[in-house]
C-alpha cells in the first residue's frame, strides 16, 4: 500500500440536519481542490445502502485507497463506515470522520460560518487520511464465564439466562442474602403479585444452579484486564458462621445477648434484630452471619462468659476464628447490576420526617403492610401501646424526584404506581382509612399502569393536584399544608399519617463501582450507557453491560427486560468465543528507541516492558509494546522522549497535519 | 482590537468524555461559537506538549485541552498525566510570552454537553481578548 493516496471526500447530507446550516455544495467543491483528492461526492444519506453503495463502487472503479466520510460524530458511524471500506477490498482504517453534524451544523447558527467550520473539519481529515496507515485487529478468546455484580432482581435475572445457556456466572452480592430491594416489597404494581412469591423461586434458583457461583456477603475488590479476559478478585467477608454447618434453625438469634435490640436494615429499621441474623425468613442462602460492628463478642472481644451464640449453636457452626477469604478468577464479561437507594426524605426538612414518627416513607410502609414486616402485616405507627392505626392518610409525592433543589431532575418512575399501589393496599387493611394522594402530575405510562390508577381512584382514593409546602403538628394531628391547584384553594388538612413516595437515587458507594471499572455517569449520576438509543446496557468498556436501576430508575418489568437485555449482550461475546481487540494501540520503533523505561513507568496497563535486543553484537535495552494489555490511550507516545513509541492512528506524523491545517485555516 | 477579530482556537479532546460531551451539546443542538476546531484523540494524556506549540506556530491564537474530569479517565490515569503535564507547560508558556487565557484545560464529561458550550465560550472569548497571536508564527520567519 505505498501507492499515492487517492482519497475520495464523502458529504452526507443527513436528510435536512447537515445541509440546513452547511452548504454542503460549496464543502464539496472546497474538497476538490484539496491534495490527493480525487472523488468528492455529497448524498442525502451516506450511511444508507445506496450512500454506502457508491463509495464501494468508487473505491472499485476509482481505485480509491483513502476515504473521508464528512458526516456525524465518529461516535455513531465509524463504525459502519469501517465495515463499508472493508466490504470493498479496502482496510478499515484508511477511513477519517469529519464530524460535521454534532460539532458543526447542529451547534451553529450562522450559515457562512458553519460552512466555514465545515471546511476546516474536513481539510483536517484529508490532512490526516493520507497518512493514515492499514491496521489489523487481533483476535482474542473470550473467557467463557461472566461477573455480575449484584443480586437483586436485575443481577437474579441476568444470572440464570447466562446460566442456562451453559455458561460460568459468578453473582457477587454484598449484602448476606440475594433479593435486593425487590425483596423488601409486599407486593408489585399494578398486577398485585406478591413480590416474594415470584421472587423467592428465582432467589433459589441462583443459588441451587450449577453454572452459578454464589458470593454472597462479599465484595468485588479488583478487576483488571480487558474485554474477553478480566481478571477478578472478590473478598468473601467473614460470616464467622460455617456455612456448612448452620441448619439456619435459629436458635443462636434468639439466644444473642442483643436479640432486639439492632435495628433490622430489611425492615428499614422498624423492626429489630439480634447481631448473629438471618436478614428476612426467605434470605438466600439461608444461612447466619454475624454483624461485626455490633457483635459484643467481635467489638469489644468479650461476651459474657461465653458468646451465647456458640452455647446455643448444636450444629457448632458459630466459628469466630473465620477469616475473610479472596476469591480470584478470570471471567469474559462483567454485568453491573448495583441498583440504587431510596432518597434520603431527610434532606427535605419541610417534610419532618426525621422529626415525626408518623411521617414515613413508602420503602417504609412497604415493610409494614408486608406479612414478614415488623408489624407483621399491620399498619400500626407508634410503639408500644401508644401504637395506632391511621385512619386519615395522605400521600406525597415525587420526594427527591423532578426536585431541583435537591439535585434530582429526573422523574424516579416508579413513586407514581407505588403509591397507588401501596394507597390500594392501606385500603384492603384499614377499610374505614380516607387516603388521599398530593400529586404534581401522576405518570400511569406502563403496561396496564393507567388501568391501575383508575381502578385505585375508583376505590375512594382522593387524587388532589399540588405540593405540600409544610408539614407540621397540631395537638396529636399532622397538618399537611398545601394549595390544591386545580382549585387554587389553600388547605390545612389534618391527617394520622403522611407517607413520602421517595424517588431512587444511585447508590451511595456508586464511587466503588467506577473505580473498580472506570464507568461514567450521566447527569442524573447514574451509569451512563454506551448510546442511550442504540447500546443502553453496553458500557463505554467493551464488555462491560448495565442491568437494572443502576443505569436509571427502573420498575421491575424493566429491570427484568433491561437485565436480559444484558445477559443477551454478553452471551454474544460468550457464545462466539473470540473478541476482536484494538488496532489503535502503540508501538515502539526500536531504531531509534534508546531504552529509557519512560513510556514502561507511564503505562497504566503495564503493557510496556523492557526488552534486550542484539543489534549487530550490541545488547540493547529497548521498549517492547504487549498488544494484547495495550488499550491504546497513547500516554505512552506523548511521553517519550525520542518520538519512538507511536500509537497506531494517533501517530504524532498524522497529528500534527491536523494542527498545521486547522492552524493556518481562517 | 477590532471588534471584528475572530481568534481560532484549536481543541484536543478525549474521545470518551470530551469529545462525547461536545457530540451531546450538538445531539441537544445547544449553541456555541465557531471559532473553535476539534482534534480527536482516545485520551487527554496522549496531547503531546509539542502539539501545543505547533498549534501556535501554526497560527492558532488559543490552544484547549480537554478531558474526561480527574479521576474518571477512561484510560484510569490518562488525564491526570495531562494535569500534571499542562499545568507545568502553562508555567513555560507563560515565560515564553504567551498571555494567560490562550491555553486552556477544561474536563468536560460525556454528559456534559451544557458545560462544553461554556468551554467554548469562554475560551473563544479569552482569545478574543488576548487578540491574534503571531508571536511564535513560522510563516513570519523569514531568513
Amino acid at each position: 500500500m505505498n501507492n499515492k493516496p487517492k482519497i475520495g471526500v464523502y458529504v452526507c447530507h443527513c436528510g435536512v440536519n447537515i445541509s440546513k446550516m452547511v452548504d454542503v455544495d460549496a464543502v464539496t467543491e472546497f474538497a476538490s481542490h484539496l491534495p490527493n483528492v480525487k472523488v468528492v461526492r455529497n448524498y442525502s444519506y451516506m450511511c444508507s445502502d445506496p450512500g454506502q453503495l457508491l463509495m464501494r463502487e468508487d473505491i472499485k472503479n476509482e481505485g480509491l485507497n483513502r476515504v473521508v466520510v464528512a458526516s456525524c460524530s465518529p461516535r455513531m458511524h465509524e463504525m459502519t463506515f469501517r465495515k463499508t471500506l472493508a466490504a470493498a477490498g479496502l482496510n478499515p482504517y484508511f477511513l477519517e470522520m469529519a464530524n460535521i453534524r454534532e460539532q458543526c451544523s447542529w451547534v451553529h447558527e450562522d450559515r457562512e460560518d458553519a460552512t466555514g467550520k465545515a471546511k476546516k473539519i474536513v481539510s483536517s481529515a484529508v490532512a490526516k487520511v493520507r497518512l493514515l496507515e492499514a491496521l489489523y485487529e487481533s483476535e482474542v478468546n473470550v473467557e467463557p464465564a461472566t461477573l455480575i455484580i449484584g443480586a437483586g432482581i436485575a443481577g437474579i435475572q441476568a444470572a440464570l439466562d447466562i446460566a442456562n445457556a451453559g455458561f460460568k456466572v459468578y453473582l457477587v452480592e454484598k449484602s448476606p442474602s440475594v433479593g435486593g430491594k425487590m425483596s423488601q416489597l409486599d407486593k408489585t404494581f399494578p398486577t398485585l403479585d406478591c413480590s416474594a412469591c415470584i421472587l423467592t423461586p428465582k432467589m433459589v434458583d441462583v443459588a441451587a444452579h450449577p453454572n452459578i457461583e454464589l458470593m454472597t456477603y462479599s465484595k468485588v475488590e479488583e478487576i483488571t484486564g480487558y474485554v474477553g479476559n478480566f481478571q477478578v478478585k472478590v473478598r468473601k467477608k467473614a460470616r464467622y458462621v460455617d456455612m456448612d454447618k448452620c441448619t439456619s434453625c435459629g436458635v443462636c438469634a434468639e439466644e444473642c445477648r442483643l436479640a432486639g435490640r439492632i435495628p433490622s436494615e430489611f425492615n428499614e429499621n422498624m423492626g429489630k434484630r439480634s447481631a448473629i441474623y438471618l436478614p428476612f425468613p426467605q434470605a438466600v442462602p439461608a444461612k447466619y452471619t454475624i454483624d461485626p460492628e455490633r457483635c459484643l463478642f467481635l467489638t469489644r472481644g468479650k461476651c459474657g462468659k461465653s458468646p451465647k451464640c456458640v452455647d446455643a449453636c448444636l450444629a457448632g457452626a458459630v466459628n469466630f476464628e473465620q477469616q475473610d477469604e479472596i476469591a480470584e478468577f478470570k471471567v469474559g464479561t462483567v454485568i453491573v447490576a448495583t441498583g440504587y437507594d431510596v432518597f434520603d426524605a431527610a434532606k427535605k426538612p419541610e417534610y419532618g420526617y426525621a422529626e415525626y414518627e408518623n411521617v414515613i416513607t413508602g420503602l417504609e410502609l412497604e415493610r409494614l403492610v408486608s406479612a414478614s414486616g415488623p408489624t407483621g402485616g399491620d399498619i400500626l405507627i407508634g410503639k408500644g401501646e401508644n401504637a395506632f392505626v391511621p385512619k386519615e392518610i395522605a400521600f406525597i409525592k415525587c420526594v427527591g424526584s423532578r426536585d431541583k433543589s435537591v439535585g434530582n431532575e429526573y422523574c424516579s418512575r416508579v413513586c407514581c404506581m407505588y403509591t397507588a399501589k401501596l394507597a390500594h393496599l392501606v385500603g384492603e387493611k384499614i377499610p374505614d382509612a380516607n387516603v388521599r394522594v398530593y400529586y404534581m402530575d401522576v405518570r400511569a405510562f406502563g403496561k396496564g399502569f393507567e388501568e391501575f390508577y383508575d381502578r385505585v381512584r375508583r376505590e375512594g382514593v382522593r387524587y388532589i393536584r399540588g405540593n405540600p409546602s409544610e408539614i407540621f403538628k397540631r395537638g396529636d394531628k399532622l397538618v399537611v399544608k398545601v394549595e390544591d391547584t386545580l382549585t387554587a384553594t389553600p388547605l390545612e388538612d389534618e391527617v394520622d399519617l403522611v407517607v413520602l413516595a421517595v424517588g431512587l437515587e444511585p447508590r451511595k458507594d456508586v464511587r466503588e463501582v467506577i473505580d473498580l471499572l472506570r464507568l461514567s455517569q450521566s447527569s442524573d449520576k447514574f451509569f451512563l450507557e454506551a448510546h442511550p438509543k442504540l447500546a443502553p446496557v453496553d458500557t463505554a468498556t467493551d464488555g462491560v453491560f448495565l442491568a437494572g436501576c443502576a443505569q436509571g430508575p427502573k420498575d421491575i418489568p424493566d429491570t427484568v427486560a433491561q437485565a436480559k437485555g444484558a445477559a443477551s449482550s454478553a452471551l454474544v461475546l460468550l457464545s462466539s468465543g473470540k473478541v476482536k481487540i484494538g488496532a489503535q494501540i502503540s508501538f515502539v520503533n526500536e531504531a531509534t528507541c534508546r531504552g529509557c523505561g519512560y513510556c514502561v513507568d507511564i503505562c497504566p496497563y503495564g503493557a510496556i516492558e523492557l526488552v534486550e535486543i542484539n543489534r549487530m553484537g550490541n545488547i540493547l535495552s529497548v521498549a517492547r509494546v504487549n498488544d494484547a494489555l495495550c488499550k491504546g490511550c497513547g500516554a505512552c507516545a506523548a511521553g517519550c522522549l525520542s518520538g519512538s513509541v507511536q500509537q497506531r492512528s494517533f501517530m504524532d506524523r498524522q497529528i500534527l497535519p491536523q494542527i498545521a491545517v486547522l492552524g493556518v485555516m481562517r | 482590537m477590532s471588534e471584528q477579530f475572530q481568534p481560532n482556537v484549536v481543541a484536543f479532546l478525549c474521545n470518551w468524555c470530551s469529545y462525547a460531551g461536545a457530540d451531546l451539546a450538538g445531539t441537544s443542538r445547544i449553541k456555541y461559537p465557531h471559532n473553535l476546531n476539534v482534534i480527536r484523540v482516545m485520551c487527554s494524556g496522549r496531547v503531546n506538549p509539542l502539539f501545543v506549540i505547533n498549534a501556535f506556530q501554526q497560527g492558532a491564537d488559543g490552544v484547549l485541552i480537554s478531558g474526561c474530569h480527574p479521576g474518571d479517565c477512561h484510560y484510569m490515569e490518562g488525564n491526570f498525566y495531562a494535569r500534571r503535564r499542562f499545568s507545568l507547560m502553562n508555567e513555560l508558556l507563560e515565560y515564553v510570552g504567551v498571555e494567560p487565557g490562550r491555553f486552556n484545560m477544561s474536563w468536560v464529561s460525556a454528559s456534559e454537553g451544557a458545560k462544553w458550550k461554556d468551554v467554548v465560550a469562554g475560551v473563544v472569548e479569552k482569545a478574543k481578548e488576548a487578540g491574534p497571536f503571531d508571536q511564535f508564527r513560522r510563516n513570519k520567519i523569514n531568513w
